[in-house]
């Protein structure tokens, strides 16, 4: 077992997604991790008396680490959950465009489709709106349906293009979609233009009764821990997401997955080896398509509004974004890349907040040099506006998005996973170059 | 008709029936009639241009010819979709080695026996009992293959990082992943090696004696072809103009003319 690493003795242990222990013992405690974050960890609190007394290091992190001390801290709840969702979305597409090789656009649509669908079939009706008031194991599933039958609707055209001409067509479904949720038909189903319409709980029923099986919306006690519905939200969100980038993973590495990629890299030979083409690439659609509308629906789930708006066109361009940043067409990538592109504003928001505290030493004559006080230098500007030609915070964060895409297109076409197997790589053979 | 001793011989696998093949004004194949025992290595020859590949495209599909008839061990198979005439037992290579660069070796190999497996997406996104089994026991059939061909410490690299020649001896294990009754080998050691050469003639008499699947080669490497092949057709501008033994097509005033100019032919009047 430990004696020789990456021997297998038979077919079936080096399948496995997670072959080697080392592996397994890093995945599980990754996981568990996930799991805790949400809570109080000793560890990360404000103030580390170990690290402060060491000289210099101390008067850099003494007061904190600036990333870590999220852990346990409800406000940091929300974006990584948002992360959860929007990886669930981001495999949808991985799939289509990475693994598949189909660059769409109009993924923003398909998640629109799904809020929509969950909406009708889990809201309240009233208000000039429809609702069926079900459980979300109608729901949720339902969304997800929904959508990949829409996505077979369209595939038929979609089918018939490729690159630069699909992610046009693609792209136009974004404003199809809006425009129906804005007409008086739409807006039975997806509320008022600019308003949307509240959205259902994650609360888990058997049918419409009126104390939930599993009560995900409030404040409450499960086991032996008091949890806050930020956490429920976040745990409940953690188990999907899991759970469907195992599922993802594993179509990936069987017949269908192998097939696709066949598609992806040289259409024809794939159709001379006996890959149907066109079926193909509607079950690339359609598959792509239910894990945006589940992703969709649970992107609402965590605003607790549906707004029709929020599906534009600019969603379609964050996923393409994840996709180039972590890696197309791997799983693992995907997760990394949806990370890092809900977090990093996040970051940068917070790096700010920490260096606009800091006074003196090599931290506060950085600080004092990147950001913009009333009357210095700075290209940071730190006030609500901007005061000249200093961008703020926010506008940062996009330059940073366009420069990071070209950068990954130019320097590693594999993104962060890329870099990943790179270091691996370097490590696993240490001290040899070969 | 009249040898009554091996019935099976007489019927052919594939008959392929006067087709002709126009790309517009330019007739790529103009009536080519052939057809092919089920235990044949049958060798198609000719200058560039010739229709070769032509014809392998209209066999498995790619292309649909204007004309004539493709007969599948006496079915037509014109007009059939290159995934349904794969599922029928006819696998090929490219000219240009047409695998899947991003996939490994195994991975490709396991594409080739897509035909040969059935589980569903869902089944294998949910990785239960069948679609487990089927995937192990094809990587069992594809380890055979690698074993067969050679190539076992390529196994897990991705195939755009391997060396030329090993690349089309890939491409014709994903081929035979297939099990196919019939193998389209199109130019199979074009820019290879002696070495190499005979490596891939010694694949390809294995594959025909050993496992006794019918093969189809296009190559213009005139001694391999002089040297394994059972039957030789050579065309010429979509026409063919000599179909024989080796030995008979090399003596063919027609072949002569056609590849070293009339002059040499021992007669000028060819029969066309």
């Amino acid at each position: 077992m430990f004696g020789r690493p990456n021997l297998y003795t038979s077919y079936d242990q080096e399948a496995q997604i997670f072959p080697t222990w080392s592996k397994k013992i890093a995945v599980g405690l990754f996981v568990l991790t996930l799991f805790l974050l949400p809570f109080d960890v000793p560890l990360f609190t404000d103030e580390i008396p170990v690290l402060k007394s060491i000289p210099i290091i101390g008067s850099l992190i003494g007061e904190g680490i600036p990333l870590a001390r999220f852990l346990g801290d409800e406000t940091w709840l929300r974006p990584i959950s948002l992360v959860l969702v929007l990886a669930i979305a981001a495999l949808g597409l991985n799939l289509l465009a990475g693994v598949a090789g189909q660059v769409s656009l109009g993924h923003a649509f398909f998640m629109g489709v799904g809020g929509t669908t969950a909406a009708f079939l889990g809201g309240e009706s009233g208000d000039g709106l429809y609702g069926l008031g079900l459980p979300i194991w109608i729901w949720l599933p339902g969304a997800g349906v929904a959508a990949a039958l829409v996505g077979i609707l369209i595939s038929p055209v979609a089918v018939r293009l490729r690159g630069l001409y699909l992610a046009i067509v693609t792209l136009g479904l974004v404003f199809l979609g809006i425009h129906l949720g804005n007409t008086s038909w739409g807006r039975k189903f997806a509320g008022a233009p600019g308003l949307g319409r509240r959205f259902q709980e994650l609360d888990i029923r058997i049918w419409k009764e009126d104390v939930p099986l599993v009560n995900v919306g409030d404040d409450g006690h499960w086991l032996w821990f008091d949890v806050t519905d930020n956490q429920k939200r976040y745990l409940f969100l953690l188990v999907a997401t899991i759970v469907m980038a195992l599922l993802a993973k594993n179509l990936i590495r069987t017949r269908t997955g192998r097939a696709l990629q066949a598609i992806r890299d040289r259409d024809i030979a794939a159709e001379v080896m006996g890959v149907p083409e066109f079926k193909y690439k509607v079950i690339a659609f359609a598959i792509s398509s239910f894990y945006a509308g589940m992703g969709g629906a649970l992107f609402a789930a965590l605003s607790g509004q549906m707004l029709g708006t929020d599906y534009n066109l600019f969603l379609s361009v964050e996923f393409i974004a994840i996709l180039l940043i972590g890696g197309a067409g791997t799983v693992s990538g995907t997760l990394i890349g949806t990370f890092f592109v809900v977090m990093i504003p996040q970051f940068v928001e917070e790096i700010t907040k920490w260096l606009s505290g800091k006074e003196g030493g090599i931290v506060g004559t950085f600080a004092d040099g990147v950001l913009a006080g009333p009357d210095d230098f700075g290209v940071i500007a730190t006030g609500t506006q901007s005061p000249g030609w200093q961008l703020s915070v926010f506008d940062w964060n996009i330059v940073l998005f366009g420069v990071l895409i070209v950068v990954f297109l130019i320097v590693e076409p594999l993104g962060l996973y890329g870099v990943w197997i790179r270091v691996r790589n370097y490590w696993k053979q240490w001290p040899f170059s070969y | 008709m009249s040898d009554a001793i091996n019935p099976i011989a007489d019927i052919p696998l594939i008959e392929i029936d006067e087709i002709t093949l126009r790309f517009g004004g330019v007739t790529a194949i103009g009536g080519v009639s052939f057809s092919v025992r089920p235990d044949e290595l049958f060798a198609i020859i000719g200058p560039n241009g010739a229709g070769k590949t032509s014809i392998f495209n209209t066999i498995s599909g790619v292309y649909r010819p204007q004309d004539g008839d493709i007969r599948w061990k006496g079915e037509s198979i014109i007009g059939t979709r290159p995934d349904r005439v794969a599922n029928l037992g006819i696998a090929r290579t490219f000219q240009n080695i047409e695998l899947f660069p991003q996939m490994t070796v195994l991975d490709n190999l396991l594409t080739g026996r897509h035909i040969r497996m059935d589980s569903s997406w869902l089944a294998g996104s949910l990785w239960v009992g069948k679609a487990k089994k089927e995937e192990m026991a094809n990587r069992r059939k594809v380890e055979d293959i690698i074993d067969f061909l050679e190539i076992e410490q390529w196994r897990k690299h991705p195939v755009a990082l391997l060396p030329y020649g090993y690349q089309k001896r890939v491409e014709l294990g994903r081929a035979l992943a297939m099990d196919p009754e019939l193998l389209l080998l199109d130019e199979p050691v074009a820019g290879m090696n002696l070495e190499e050469t005979e490596d891939m003639a010694r694949f390809v008499l294995d594959i025909q004696r050993e496992l006794g699947i019918a093969i189809i080669l296009v190559e213009h490497d005139m001694g391999l072809v002089m040297d394994i092949a059972d039957r030789v057709m050579v065309l010429d501008f979509g026409q063919r103009i000599s179909l024989g033994t080796p030995a008979e097509v090399q003596k063919d005033p027609a072949v002569i003319a056609a590849y070293l100019g009339s002059e040499f032919a021992q007669t000028s009047e060819t029969s066309r």
